[in-house]
């Protein structure tokens, strides 16, 4: 694949964005569950003498069975994804960590990407009048810089900045090679973790690598409206603007009810397109998630309807059926225009500072 | 003239940001030597206190020789995170080194501001750090510095700026609006004429950089402009409040600044003004000189307010830390004592020289009545605080010194309350004596354990409720058991000089001395414990007890009081026929979780808060009072200030439960019903009578005339509340007082005790109003209420209506007080938190507060019968109700 298809594709990408709300794919954990797996499925022949349990390492699976990922990645697209996430959400050497496979992860990127890349190029060769793209999925690791690992040291971190940034430009750099269009750095809990990964990912440019568009989703993980590391949604805005984001949002942790205002509030400062997909309502007491596509569907179009939106999806507890039902809600919505914000000086700390 | 330390004091516009400046190892010394000790808890109240005074961002700085600057601002950005209140604003990390603002950048989540970088080494190295900084995503301060030094003239200045910010937004990515320019601002009036234009040069350039380079900010370090009269602080504070003046005009946005230190342009003494603004402006070639031709009558006088107060930071050290004693000013105590420990020979000479010159000042001007309680509790935080920085340096020096003497200090046991015993506390302590604390509800064993291993010389009991004068009799029973022979001091709400006399004393063969208030506690500590004026004191002592005594058996006392029989006959006729009582509107029991602090503050009663601190007078009177005024005006600004950030902040959680059960008198007590049937009883309230012989158009009041009795046949209800504003109160005073801050452990408490209070008043009213509605129309304002002009009452247990404290229990389990107000109630029927009140709730519009008084030995059995205690038990808990 070339840097010249994928400026085409982007180009395409940016047209589309300017006519309609586009549609992401849901969620990966849900439906692999469904599959009730093995640890010997998870292993594959490849990691059959692999030293650490690999059951629950949804990641590797890009390598042990790339048929289960291509099924899944097919299903979305067939629902009426517009763009695919990879399955690489905890593909960083510091994720990985937990399951000793810290050393495969370039291949599960680069793997990653690549099965995304086909499903998507295979569906837009299908039909041509519907391009597909292709989004480098990029979580939040399991360890924060800004929160303390030992409950009587608040100065303690289990990582610093450093460890976070290589861990996250040793995925990028694998996401890019692998031909991914842009980065999504999603479920972001910790702003300064999400800094590092914007860094790296940026800093790609230094190696002569062409830049992507970067999109930005936050978690705002309960009803105070703030990120787990307390910052409020303009606060976060205001960290994360400079990487020019193609886009910014929220995901995961609410469903849509609960997460309303946050969007609202995101929508009226960001000057960049807003992507919303919350979960499929809070989760039950079995750790389910209990609502329908029609109920997720019906918010999302509301949301749509008031003009807060620009790009629609699910997370966790959303299936195919979910993203089918969302893609028809949306498709007759014209997209959120972008609002004019007034330039000046804006700093943040926990909460936005705006110079007079 | 005043300047009030607020943000148009810094400025004379609103949009000038400020900066705070006092987390800066370069700027403040206190905060250096802070990092430099590693203290890093210091450190943080430092940038705690700045964003609570209006900072809008911090300046974090680390620049020193003895500091590894990397790591020490890696923690402190660090220990910053978790600090909520701290963490809200956006800091400035502000460095000559690279290497250690790019260790800041990796610790701030949110959009810094770097400080600063520049073109001095050349293009190349400026591209590289500005792509870093933009990849961090941060401002940045860009200095007006190139290859060939700081830019002096507005020319170059320019220059500068307009190249600096064609690369930055050209090939660094930067928008205009993350670009601040520091023009350099230099000193002037240095006697070099060639530096005279320094301060215009800078306003000029940020002029014509606002106008060429639109969206930038441009930002300056104001102090050194006034460089050269160092020492002079009146004319420097004129100097910066000129220059920001025009600064601001020419377009200056943020500045690095101590709010506390300026002045307003306006308010400068008019001649200072004009020479400082021909210096700023350089408009006269002489201009210097006459500057300071006329500074010198500046020093150390009043050019602000402020500046005034400031006056005295030029005298010599000894007498600044007097000064700082008198005044109870602790803001500088650490740098004086370091000063003052630097000097001398030792540090033990630091505490025997100025510390003590200052406490016997402040002792004279207390036993002079010129000074009061509040001010001498704030002179003894300062006394502690110097003290306490001297510790480390006298290892082992000062382990046993017992000074004036040793005191053991205890509130006893099934008792909360230590408000007052707190200020002995401090009083004796800032009085040379060695105070041991032993903290609330201390069992006897351990305060007299604790007084024999220490050697004390004297003991003081304290308690706030009756019960607890039982528990002195005990504590001094235990005492002559042990074969003791130090003096015993009795202080407390409740204690009183007749009861010591009566009931204590006996108890024990050594002095026994009450101690009516805190300002009497160092002169009966020290009498007691100076050879020449103890027997004095001890005989005056004794024969007081005497007479008392002997007033006491005298026949006449009881001559007066009505037997229970003719009480009752001489009650209150409440008339039932035709009175239909309120039905309440709430049904069953209603909890209030978190109340709102901020609505209680409006109906806070100031009157007994003053009175805690010994000031006389009433809430707002006191106020303009010729002899006391002064101090409760500061106390009152203090306590305001404090409970704005408390209710800011909710320092501490409130919380009330009510509920309203059917009810009917029957005899002295009052029955409750489960239901309207009326024919479960599932509680019974006892009531006592007053048996002071009265007359007919006096009756002898109890609470249950005030509820219809049942032979009446009519349908009457009762209420009652539990409320408290403790919850948090403890860990908080005890963090003041760890930071040697027992004026504000003192001050919080009281405030604490006011909101609870606040809390009863404003419960009562919704009552009235709302839940039992009798009164829905019921408008009062808040003076008002504490005149408690509306209808119907809130007797509590353990006050003049209900003397017996036990009454609580049966409160507390009809409303589950526990469990839905969190409060507990100590073996002494006491309520924990101490910040809590409870009570019942009457309506009859008769209902009126009265106090028992002394009641007769024949209700002492009656009672005794009704409770189903023994004459014993009654006795003990009736102790203050009983007549000799």
């Amino acid at each position: 694949m070339s840097d010249a298809q994928r400026e085409a594709r982007l180009a395409e990408l940016r047209e589309a964005t300017s006519r309609r709300i586009l549609v992401l794919d849901g969620s990966w954990g849900a439906k692999i569950q469904d599959l009730r797996l093995s640890e010997e499925a998870f292993r594959g022949e490849r990691f059959a003498e692999h030293d650490h349990a690999l059951r629950g390492n949804t990641d590797v699976l890009c390598l042990t069975r790339p048929g289960v990922i291509t099924e899944l990645l097919d299903a979305y697209l067939d629902a009426g994804a517009d763009i695919t996430s990879t399955n690489t959400f905890t593909a960083t050497r510091i994720a990985q960590a937990d399951y000793g496979t810290e050393g495969f992860v370039r291949e599960l990127n680069l793997a990653g990407a690549r099965l995304a890349r086909e499903a998507a190029d295979r569906f837009a060769y299908r039909d041509p009048t519907r391009p597909r793209w292709v989004a480098g999925s990029v979580g939040p690791t399991n360890r924060t810089l800004s929160l303390s690992s030992d409950v009587s040291d608040p100065g303690a971190r289990a990582v610093d900045f450093d460890e976070v940034y290589d861990a996250y430009r040793e995925q990028a750099v694998a996401l890019h090679d692998g031909g991914v269009d842009l980065f999504l750095v999603e479920t972001v809990f910790d702003t300064l973790n999400a800094k590092a990964a914007l860094k790296a990912i940026l800093d790609l440019e230094d190696d002569g690598r062409t830049p992507l568009p970067i999109w930005i989703s936050g978690t705002i993980t309960d009803r105070s409206g703030r990120t787990l590391s307390g910052q409020t949604v303009d606060a976060f805005w205001t960290s994360v603007r400079h990487a020019e984001p193609f886009a910014v949002g929220l995901n995961c942790a609410l469903g849509a009810e609960l997460m309303r205002p946050f969007i609202a509030e995101l929508a009226a400062v960001a000057d960049t397109l807003v992507s919303a997909y919350p979960n499929a309502g809070l989760p039950n007491e079995l750790g389910g998630y209990d609502e329908s596509p029609a109920d997720v569907a019906a918010a999302l179009r509301e949301w749509a309807l008031d003009g807060l939106v620009n790009v629609v999806g699910g997370c966790c507890g959303t299936t195919p059926e979910h993203i089918r039902v969302i893609a028809a809600a949306v498709a007759d919505v014209a997209p959120r225009a972008i609002p004019e914000i007034r330039p000046t000086l804006r700093l943040s700390g926990l909460e936005p500072f705006v110079a007079p | 003239m005043t300047v009030t330390v607020t943000e148009t004091a810094i400025a004379p516009t609103a949009t000038f940001v400020h900066i705070g400046e006092r987390t800066n190892v370069c700027g403040s010394a206190q905060f250096k030597r802070l990092i430099l000790a590693g203290d890093y808890e210091g450190a943080l109240a430092v940038a705690r206190s700045q964003v609570e005074n209006g900072a809008q961002i911090i300046d974090v700085n680390m620049d020193d020789g003895l500091l590894d600057g990397e790591q020490a601002m890696t923690t402190f950005l660090r220990l910053i995170a978790a600090e909520p209140e701290i963490a809200r604003v956006p800091v400035m990390i502000d460095s000559s080194k690279w290497s250690v603002i790019e260790a800041g950048l990796q610790c701030v989540q949110g959009k810094a501001i770097v400080n600063s970088i520049s073109l001095k080494e050349g293009e190349q190295p400026f591209l590289e750090q500005a792509r870093k900084v933009r990849r961090y995503g941060a401002a940045v301060v860009v200095m007006a510095f190139d290859e060939q030094g700081q830019a002096e003239t507005v020319a170059r200045k320019v220059t500068i700026c307009e190249r600096a910010y064609d690369l930055l937004t050209q090939r660094a990515g930067f928008d205009p609006e993350d670009l601040i320019f520091d023009p350099n601002l230099f000193a002037v009036a240095t006697g070099m004429p060639e530096h005279d234009p320094y301060a215009l040069a800078f306003i000029e350039a940020t002029w014509q950089i606002k106008e060429r380079l639109p969206g930038t900010r441009i930002s300056g370090g104001v102090s050194n402009v006034s460089f050269a009269f160092r020492g002079n602080e009146p004319v420097r504070q004129a100097m910066h409040a000129v220059f920001l003046y025009h600064a601001i005009a020419a377009g200056l946005d943020m500045a690095i600044v101590n709010a506390g230190q300026l002045a307003i342009y306006e308010e400068i003494e008019p001649r200072l003004r004009d020479c400082v603004e021909d210096v700023i402006l350089n408009r006269r070639s002489d201009a210097a000189e006459r500057l300071l031709a006329i500074a010198e009558e500046y020093r150390g006088d009043a050019v602000a307010h402020r500046v005034a107060d400031l006056a005295w930071r030029e005298l010599p050290v000894h007498e600044r830390l007097v000064h700082a004693l008198v005044n109870g000013i602790n803001d500088f105590v650490v740098d004086d004592t370091e000063e003052a420990r630097s000097l001398a020979g030792a540090p033990l000479e630091v505490i025997e020289g100025p510390l003590m010159d200052g406490m016997n000042v402040v002792g004279e001007l207390f036993g002079a009545g010129k000074m009061f309680l509040p001010q001498v509790v704030k002179s003894a935080r300062v006394m502690k605080q110097a003290v306490a920085y001297l510790e480390p340096f006298m290892e082992g020096q000062r382990t046993d010194d017992r000074g004036a003497g040793r005191v053991v200090l205890a509130t006893v046991k099934g008792d909360v309350h230590d408000i007052g015993k707190n200020i002995v506390g401090v009083v004796l302590a800032c009085n040379g004596f060695d105070v041991v604390d032993l903290g609330v509800m201390v069992p006897m064993h351990r305060i007299l354990d604790t007084a024999v291993e220490r050697g004390a010389d004297l003991v003081g009991l304290s308690g706030l409720i009756t019960p607890s004068l039982d528990e002195m009799c005990s504590v001094a029973s235990e005492m002559k058991r042990r074969g003791m022979s130090l003096p015993l001091l009795i202080g407390g709400a409740t204690t009183s000089r007749v009861h010591t006399a009566l009931k204590i004393d006996p108890c024990y063969d050594g002095p026994t001395v009450y101690v009516p208030d805190a300002s009497r506690a160092v002169g009966v500590a020290a009498g007691l414990l100076s050879d020449e004026r103890r027997e004095e004191l001890i005989a005056t002592v004794e024969s007081e007890y005497r007479d008392i005594v002997e007033r006491r058996s005298a026949p006449a006392q009881t001559a007066r009081r009505s037997t229970l029989e003719q009480a009752r006959a001489n009650r209150c006729r409440t008339d039932w026929d035709g009175y239909q009582p309120p039905a309440p509107t709430l049904a069953g029991l209603q909890v209030f979780a978190e109340y709102d602090l901020a609505e209680l503050v409006p109906y806070i009663d100031w009157t007994p808060f003053f009175r805690t601190w010994e000031l006389p007078g009433s809430f707002p009177a006191i106020l303009e009072s010729p002899t006391v005024g002064h101090a409760a005006r500061t106390l009152h600004q203090d306590a305001e200030a404090m409970l704005r950030t408390l209710v800011e902040e909710r320092w501490v959680t409130a919380a009330a439960v009510v509920g309203f059960w059917p009810a009917n008198s029957s005899g002295d007590d009052i029955l409750l019903y489960a239901d309207e049937d009326r024919s479960t009883a599932i509680a019974t309230l006892h009531t006592l009578r007053q048996q002071l012989a009265r007359d007919a158009t006096h009756p002898n009041h109890a609470l249950a005339d005030f509820v219809a009795p049942i032979e009446s046949g009519v349908a009457d209800w009762v209420g009652a509340f539990a409320v408290t504003a403790g919850h948090g109160e403890r860990a908080r005073a005890e963090q003041f007082a760890a930071a040697n801050d027992d004026y504000s452990s003192i001050l919080f408490k009281a405030i604490c005790d006011r909101l609870a209070e606040a809390l009863a008043e404003r419960m009562h009213e919704r009552v009235r109003q709302d839940l039992w509605g009798y009164a829905p129309d019921e408008r009062f304002a808040a003076a008002e209420l504490i005149a408690e002009g509306y209808r119907g009452i809130r007797p509590a247990p353990g006050y003049g209506c209900q003397p017996d404290h036990t009454e609580k229990g049966t409160i507390f389990s009809l409303l589950g007080a526990q469990h839905a107000a969190g409060i507990e109630l100590t073996e002494s029927f006491a309520m924990s938190p101490g910040s809590s009140v409870c009570g019942l709730y009457l309506s009859h519009p008769a209902s009126r507060y009265f106090g028992v008084g002394r009641i007769g030995a024949d209700q002492l059995g009656d009672y005794a019968a009704r409770k189903g205690w023994t004459l014993e038990e009654a006795r003990r808990w009736l102790s203050t109700a009983l007549s000799e």
